[in-house]
């Protein structure tokens, strides 16, 4: 079971921030979900091997050439944010 | 000019009168739509079109238009994946299938509406609001790729690009009556698309027949080195349209007939299934006892992805950015803001499934857990050709009826997440209709067998009519 303090710390490793009324929202909508996560607990796994990836594709790699990349203007294009060629943002802490 | 044409129709309609004549007709229609299934209408079309006209281009689909789901980039389109987090955000490249449909010289009618970054069955989640079924207004296109089902149903476009990452093209496409394409993992690039949960999902087509989905498979399949996944098939998609099944060996898995199966939609799959074997193709019933465990594993490892994934999304470099004093405060607000409840809620349950003690509990069982349906589908595909099965345990429902309830909603897509965890290629057709809504038929392959599914939902449709039907609402 999720408790209120659990959500508020999944809150602050997601960096999503999360009122008092919506703790409790959450934790109510985590835990019916994760109820049902439960399930898999009935199927025995201890010899199976984990699949993260479908594709039999192996240790896809290119030659260590440098190639153009997007000129500084377009990078800067998406945000009013930005100082001297630099996103800015405020200050950390 | 017809409203609903095929892209044969099409091509015929640009020789008769111009692409620009055509595309002016499209966006008439767009005009009038009571959708809501464009976030986006291009006000390039028309000059992409002249341009068209003007240089005589010769490309597979020379001044064809097209729709395309809002997480797929294309220059100079707002790409805002139905959120606010991306309002503004203009993408500075085109997506690998872009510059191949702009290649083969496709016309960009505008960006389809979506759950907010593909989160969702239902396309209600979106900043933009709800997209309506065209069948019924008052009811969900299905999703997440439900703008791009709902503009093709009703007439707003020939065909359309939709992303489907646990059904979000198959799902739509049986909400909708119309055909819609999840092709083998790794046969389209995923370069340019969004990524949600990246290890799940492909691009893929949605159209009214079987071959307008071939036709746009042969534009937008194939290698590319930018996305490690990416495979080269070399399947012609097109000359594997024959009308002839004799021979075929069908499984129907008795594991997607399950509890809360609505009976007309069991009843209209099994009688598609008696239609095959009419056609000379047998059948069997087939076991594929890990499927009940699917779900679950499914949203483990996708919302897993997604808390990985959208971390990206911070107001630093582009879109919706929140005021706060400090950088911490600042993404913390931006995404608290920026994403929608749902979004929200995967991103934290895929953390909490991620975070220390609780990794080997939920992602890496979610993982073993996938290799055995995957095995189900090895050894189910082994015996047989194809598989057959509903696309949706039930027909569209209302907007609204399930939102509140977000297990509820994941319960919907059980027939078809399965397929992303296996990575095979899977299409629905439509199959028949209860109360004047359409029924959607789940054909699923080997995969990179593309060919033998594409044949089978093209002899399917050759010998029924479910696929001419149109939604009376916006006629």
């Amino acid at each position: 079971m999720i408790t209120k303090e659990d959500v508020e710390h999944i809150g602050w490793l997601a960096r999503i921030e999360i009122n008092e009324q919506e703790t409790v929202e959450y934790m109510e909508k985590l835990n019916s979900v994760l109820e049902y996560f439960g399930q898999l607990d009935e199927l025995p796994t201890e010899d199976v091997a984990p699949t993260y990836h479908v594709a039999e594709v192996y240790n896809v790699f290119r030659e260590d050439v440098a190639e153009e990349c997007l000129p500084q203007e377009v990078v800067l294009a998406n945000t009013e944010h930005k100082q001297d060629g630099a996103f800015r943002v405020p200050k950390i802490g | 000019m017809a409203k609903w044409m095929s892209v044969a129709q099409v091509k015929e309609k640009i020789k008769e009168s111009s692409a620009e004549e055509v595309t002016a007709r499209y966006l008439e229609v767009i005009g009038k739509s009571k959708t809501n299934g464009y976030v986006t209408v291009s006000d390039k079309a028309l000059e992409q079109a002249k341009k068209i006209d003007a240089e005589g281009h010769e490309g597979p689909l020379a001044g064809v238009p097209i729709a395309i789901k809002d997480n797929i980039s294309v220059v100079g389109l707002p790409n805002s994946c139905g959120s606010k987090i991306l309002e503004g955000y203009v993408p500075p490249f085109n997506a690998h299938v872009i510059e191949k449909l702009l290649a083969a010289g496709a016309v960009i009618l505008g960006k389809t509406n979506m759950d907010e970054f593909a989160m969702g069955s239902s396309t209600e989640t979106s900043y933009f609001g709800p997209t309506a079924n065209p069948w019924d207004l008052e009811r969900v296109p299905g999703g997440s790729s439900g703008g791009s089902a709902a503009v093709v149903a009703a007439g707003e476009a020939p065909f359309a690009l939709g992303s489907d990452t646990g059904g979000s093209v198959r799902c739509p496409a049986a909400f909708c009556g119309v055909v819609g394409l999840k092709p083998t993992y790794g046969a389209v690039s995923r370069y340019g698309v969004v990524a949600y949960a990246n290890s799940l999902e492909q691009v893929g087509p949605l159209a009214n027949n079987v071959e307008d989905i071939a036709v746009l498979m042969d534009v937008i399949a194939g290698y590319d080195r930018r996305d490690s996944t990416s495979i080269d098939s070399k399947t012609e998609y097109q000359k594997a349209l024959v009308n002839d099944v004799q021979g075929l060996k069908i499984g129907v898995p008795k594991e997607f007939f399950g509890e809360g199966i609505h009976p007309d939609v069991e009843k209209a799959v099994r009688g598609a299934i008696h239609k095959y074997e009419s056609l000379g193709a047998t059948w069997e019933e087939v076991s594929m006892p890990n499927i009940k465990y699917a779900l679950a594993s499914y949203y483990i490892i996708a919302m897993s992805e997604a808390s990985s994934n959208l971390a990206r999304f911070d107001g630093t470099r582009y879109g919706f950015r929140a005021n706060a004093e400090n950088w911490h405060a600042m993404v913390s607000k931006t995404r608290a803001e920026g994403f929608g409840t749902e979004v929200k809620r995967r991103i934290l349950l895929g953390t909490y499934a991620l975070s220390a003690g609780y990794h080997d509990k939920y992602y890496l069982k979610a993982l073993k857990v996938r290799t055995l349906v995957k095995q189900d589908f090895d050894k189910a595909l082994s015996k047989v050709d194809l598989l057959m099965a509903p696309t949706m345990p039930n027909p569209a429902f209302k907007i609204g009826e399930k939102i509140e309830d977000p297990l509820t909603l994941y319960l919907s897509d059980v027939n078809t997440c399965p397929i992303n965890l296996a990575g095979v290629p899977s299409i629905s057709v439509p199959c028949g209709f209860t109360d004047g809504l359409p029924i959607g038929l789940q054909i699923m392959g080997k995969p990179f067998d593309e060919s033998t599914v594409l044949r089978a939902a093209y002899t399917f449709e050759q010998n029924t009519d479910h696929h001419t039907k149109r939604p009376p609402e916006v006629e």
